[in-house]
């Protein structure tokens, strides 16, 4: 589904560098807007938003069942699954729902309708408001090895409003599920922090989305004086600096109380309004140079 | 080899700045970085040699010969993970197939293979004394348990059977790499955040944890940042029974000293001087015997 | 009794090996008539689900019990309803633990561990 409105993801690389203090107050900030939380290990955009009239969603995969009385013994079932999660015990296939990667091989291959499929919950997707902003958040169950399921509903949502922003806070890292919530980007914040390891990992996910061929710029976050090593990379390699944010004692007490920041402080307001027009010309300049769709 | 694993569920609470300066304080002779993601451990504890590098093959990844492809669409149909498309051709999307192998077992013109592709890559760094494995996942891998457990299987073939501890920087999350991690560990160290997120993250982690049976150390970084809620986690751990193994203050001089390539405890700072009891704590911890159960 | 034991060597010289799942090597070991051979362990190159698969294996020679130090969850619930035993090795050779056993000084594994999960995604 395109949306008219700008969808922006965003990510770090590092966890912890502030991708959560970025988009919720961006999300906020712009007020009638869509805040999705693609960090289904650890979503922490909804401790902030503390949405209201939230509904929520079980999310689901289909796992095999096997119906035994049709069952022929022939073990197509076990032989194919690439994952282990079929084992053959006592002439009956058995199936191990947690190495499960819900593939549908096996009925497939069953020559005998033997096998049908049910849901397993893994997670589930909230969503409720704070203001006029639309929170979602996906939130996996502890012991689920992928949250991906979880990403694809909550950026597929029909319920989304077309028109209005969305910004997408994304998991730390670089891996599958990051590429899973930045898929229908139309740009793309990088934010990173001032050390060497912040650089290090901002490195990868500057591969990332020059990779998928996204626009994107950095927020630079925890700025101290002194060297930025995550300053000078950005410069060398002519990468746009949307914005500073200074390492500042009450942003970081706001931030640690789950307090969104531009909603508490005038200072704090003007910062992100100033990061989000910022954002906004960045994204218009980049969908008229460069049109994705 | 009593293995300690240090893990956060929140990214960004200092696991590597507490690994590295615990690898020093023990003078451990092994050590690994199980955050094939993003590793950091290396920029701290900097190599004299130069790694053993092995490629890691990942799951095998499906591939469409467009010679013998005839179009059926039947791959694109039965695929789970919207992994094919046909805009020009039929083609496999490599970061989203997950290798299941429906689509080349129903391809009636046998166009369909699964092939082996390099998804990260392996290095072990041994001198005379000491022993650091690490890896780097290729981006847009799966996150890999697999990958992590070849980065612990590596210390353990070639470890000194006399090593004491091995020490292991863990990733942030609770998901496989993070499950594959705590496997066979002895203990692991949970740095926590004194924010709202940090604690609910937390608690995700430990409940994780719990699961392995591993013993259980809490110790929060930063913790004068909001001292309410460094409070709050110090009753939790109480609460649950968890060693609360000490804290360690905000400190501008760790950022210096890590961006010099150097742990807090190469330097004279307060972060350093704090990590000292975490340490003493935590190793109190790790090598207590268990009644009844071999340590 | 036909017992097997997951070994890093294919000699009676050599060390059980640690994993189970992931054991380079079986041994299938006939305890009557001193009968054996190895097989490779065809879970080694497996993403996730190594134990289960190494289980099936086992399950699948007709063994009765199995000497090893540790196993997965996953693992166990397959080698349990096939109705093989797990022992809990002890430090040392393959011999020494075929003998131990022989000798009945060998207890039931009774900790199991969690699934490694170690498949992508």
């Amino acid at each position: 589904m395109k949306s008219k409105g700008v969808r922006i993801a965003i990510l770090s690389g590092k966890g912890g560098t502030g991708k959560t203090l970025v988009s919720v107050n961006l999300a906020s900030i712009a007020e009638k807007s869509i805040y999705i939380d693609c960090d289904v290990e650890e979503p922490n955009g909804h401790l902030f938003f503390k949405p209201e009239k939230v509904q929520e969603e079980v999310i689901t995969v289909k796992i095999p069942v096997i119906n035994d009385s049709m069952c022929n013994g022939c073990r197509r079932c076990v032989d194919f699954c690439k994952f282990n999660a079929l084992a053959f015990i006592k002439n009956k296939p058995y199936v191990f729902e947690e190495v499960c990667h819900s593939c549908g091989g096996c009925m497939l291959s069953c020559s005998e309708n033997a096998i049908g499929e049910q849901e397993k919950p893994i997670g589930k997707v909230l969503r409720g408001f704070s203001g006029s902003v639309s929170v979602h958040t996906g939130m996996m169950n502890t012991g689920e090895a992928s949250g991906i399921p979880i990403i694809k509903s909550l950026l597929n949502d029909s319920i989304i409003n077309e028109e209005l922003p969305i910004f997408v806070d994304c998991p730390p890292g670089s891996a599958c599920i990051v590429m899973e919530s930045i898929k229908d980007a139309d740009y793309c914040i990088l934010v990173t922090e001032p050390t060497i390891f912040g650089v290090h990992n901002l490195k990868m996910v500057y591969d990332l989305v020059r990779l998928f061929k996204k626009p994107h710029g950095v927020v630079l976050n925890k700025c101290l004086d002194g060297e930025n090593p995550a300053e000078m990379f950005c410069i060398e390699n002519n990468i746009p600096i949307l914005g500073r944010i200074p390492f500042d004692n009450e942003l970081g007490r706001l931030n640690s109380d789950a307090k969104i920041a531009s909603r508490e402080s005038n200072r704090f307001r003007s910062l992100f309004t100033s990061l989000l027009e910022t954002v906004k010309k960045e994204v218009r300049h980049e969908t008229t140079v460069n049109p994705q769709r | 080899m009593k293995q300690l694993l240090i893990l956060s569920g929140k990214g960004g609470t200092g696991k590597t700045t507490v690994a590295s300066a615990f690898i020093k304080l023990s003078s451990a002779k092994v050590y690994a970085d199980c955050d094939v993601d993003a590793p950091n451990l290396h920029l701290i504890m900097a190599q004299n040699t130069e790694p053993k590098r092995t490629d890691y093959f990942g799951m095998a990844i499906a591939e469409i010969d467009p010679d013998k492809c005839i179009e059926c669409g039947l791959c694109k149909e039965n695929c789970r993970f919207d992994a094919i498309s046909n805009e020009n051709g039929f083609k496999v999307e490599p970061f989203a197939c997950e290798g299941c192998g429906v689509c080349e077992a129903f391809c009636p013109a046998n166009a369909v293979s699964l092939k082996s592709a390099v998804a990260g890559e392996l290095m072990l760094y041994v001198d005379s004394n000491t022993i650091f494995s690490t890896a780097q996942l290729k981006m847009g891998s799966g996150t890999s348990g697999k990958l992590v457990t070849e980065v612990k299987n590596q210390t353990k073939t070639t470890a000194n059977p006399d090593t004491r501890i091995a020490i292991i920087d863990g990733s942030p999350g609770i998901g496989c790499p993070v499950i594959a991690s705590l496997s066979g560990v002895d203990m692991v160290l949970i740095i926590a955040e004194p924010s709202i997120s940090g604690i609910s993250d937390m608690e995700r982690i430990i409940k994780t944890s719990e699961k392995f049976r591993t013993k259980i150390g809490v110790c929060i970084n930063k913790f004068d940042t909001n001292l309410a809620n460094a409070e709050k986690i110090e009753k939790f751990c109480k609460e649950e029974g968890l060693l609360f193994t000490g804290r360690i203050p905000f400190d501008p001089l760790a950022v210096c000293a890590i961006n010099n390539g150097q742990t807090i405890v190469d330097v004279d700072c307060p972060s350093g001087r704090a990590i000292r009891e975490v340490f003493s704590n935590a190793m109190e911890l790790l090598f207590k015997e268990r009644d009844g159960v071999e340590a | 009794m036909k017992i097997a034991i997951p070994v890093d060597n294919q000699n009676l010289e050599s060390s059980v090996c640690p994993s189970f799942g992931r054991a380079p090597y079986f041994l299938f070991y006939n305890t009557d008539t001193k009968e054996n051979y190895y097989l490779d362990n065809s879970a080694v190159a497996s993403q996730g689900g190594a134990g289960i698969r190494a289980a099936q294996v086992i399950a699948d020679h007709g063994v009765k019990a199995l000497l090893t130090p540790r196993c997965g969850e996953n693992a166990e619930e397959v080698l349990r309803k096939s109705e093989v035993l797990i022992y809990k090795s002890i430090p040392g050779t393959v011999q020494e633990n075929i003998d131990a056993f022989v000798a009945e000084q060998l207890v039931l594994l009774s900790d199991f561990h969690p699934g490694f999960h170690g498949h992508e995604k």
